[in-house]
């Protein structure tokens, strides 16, 4: 008996429900583009004003946006080096902001006061299609990275410091994207679901530490998705010699 | 086609993968360009300015301290030269005056010598004549003193 109501509330979360938008024979994940649209324009609205009014003395908002240039900066150059990190730093930067915004976003919006017809709305990184983008394209990058700066000498780093290395080195262009992807992903779901449940069976005060656990969490997955993004780009256009 | 399932499922599922994806990395790249344009690069310049403008006065400070070392240094020799000179001319004003004072002295003890000389060649001219007149006056007393007696007789 309990377990049936168990189990019913933990179809009441829709775990794996999501809203259809039909766009010719393609379908989309709607709920990922709502929220994600509702954030990052927050984002850039945050980041509008902030950058309206430059300053030399920065007050306000300025002086936090200098502040998360200046981290996403350190992040960028200690990772990928001082010789190219600037053309990388806004990529890792957008990232960062991404999933950091996403997540946040996620925990601290009450979103399933709003009712959609199928699915709720929540973190776009909660969604495996984001977290699989996300990870393809620091794929690409590290590769586009590396070709860009050495040619082909790029693949000497397969091959570096002996030739057994090559079928690792082979392997892990594919577990770094699947272990970027699977990571964010089972991070922020879980702490959907851990929430959600907690939330069902005990609605008041419980949750909250989850919740601030969740927060941190979710911060804590963005800096290394960014600074594990960075990593790769900065292993890619490393000289060894 | 895009879209295509993991695990079977042919509805739903935490695993479907379809446009989303491709849809979703667009976004992000777009998004890249949009937060370099808007965000990384103006505040980027205002505070690489900012911090060339630092390192440019802090460079601009240590070479004018460095000045201020140099001339207080050059300052300082011609202070040390300047006290030298000064105890060169103050010890030879002093040999000077000490030679004066010892000149002077020399000239009024050779004067005081001569004077006194002079003087005690005097006493002993007047004592001499004093003497002279005495046993005059002495050999007078005695005539007289012999004659009487021999008047008497």
């Amino acid at each position: 008996m309990f377990l049936n109501s168990l189990l019913t509330n933990f179809a009441a979360l829709e775990v794996g429900q999501h809203l259809y938008w039909q766009i010719g024979n393609i379908r989309l994940h709607g709920q990922v583009f709502l929220t994600s649209w509702i954030l990052l324009g927050a984002l850039l609205v945050f980041i509008s004003l902030g950058t309206k009014k430059m300053e030399n003395d920065p007050k306000g908002l300025q002086n936090l946006l200098e502040f998360l240039w200046d981290y996403i900066r350190d992040l960028a150059r200690t990772q990928i080096g001082e010789k190219v990190y600037r053309d990388w730093m806004p990529f890792i930067g957008t990232l960062f902001l991404f999933v950091f915004v996403s997540n946040w976003g996620g925990a601290l919006i009450p979103w399933r006061l709003i009712k959609l017809p199928s699915g709720e709305l929540g973190a776009p990184t909660a969604d495996i299609n984001t977290t699989i983008a996300l990870a393809l394209l620091v794929s690409l990058s590290y590769f586009y990275a590396g070709l860009s700066n050495k040619g082909w000498r790029y693949f000497e780093y397969y091959v570096h410091p002996t030739p057994i290395m090559l079928p690792f080195k082979i392997l892990e262009d594919f577990t770094k994207p699947l272990s970027l992807s699977f990571r964010l992903f089972g991070n922020i779901l879980a702490d959907e679901l851990v929430v959600g449940v907690l939330v069902f069976l005990v609605p008041l005060i419980l949750p909250i530490p989850v919740m601030f656990l969740g927060l941190f969490t979710s911060a804590i997955q963005a800096l290394i998705f960014a600074t594990l993004a960075a990593y790769y780009i900065g292993e890619a256009v490393e000289e060894h010699h | 086609m895009l879209a295509f399932n993991f695990f079977g499922a042919t509805e739903g599922g935490l695993f479907d993968i379809n446009a989303t994806l491709p849809l979703m990395a667009i976004q992000v790249v777009a998004l890249t360009y949009i937060l370099n344009s808007l965000f990384f690069k103006p505040v980027g310049n205002v505070v690489e300015k900012r911090e060339k403008f630092v390192s440019n006065n802090i460079f601009e400070a240590k070479n004018k301290l460095s000045e201020v070392k140099k001339l207080e240094a050059d300052l300082l020799t011609q202070l040390q030269s300047a006290r030298t000179e000064a105890q060169r001319i103050v010890s030879e004003a002093e040999d000077e005056s000490d030679k004066l004072y010892k000149e002077a002295l020399e000239l009024a003890n050779n004067e005081a010598n001569a004077s006194k000389e002079k003087a005690r060649l005097e006493i002993e001219s007047q004592t001499s004549a004093a003497r002279d007149q005495l046993s005059k006056q002495a050999d007078d007393l005695s005539e007289l003193i012999v004659n009487r007696l021999i008047l008497e007789k």
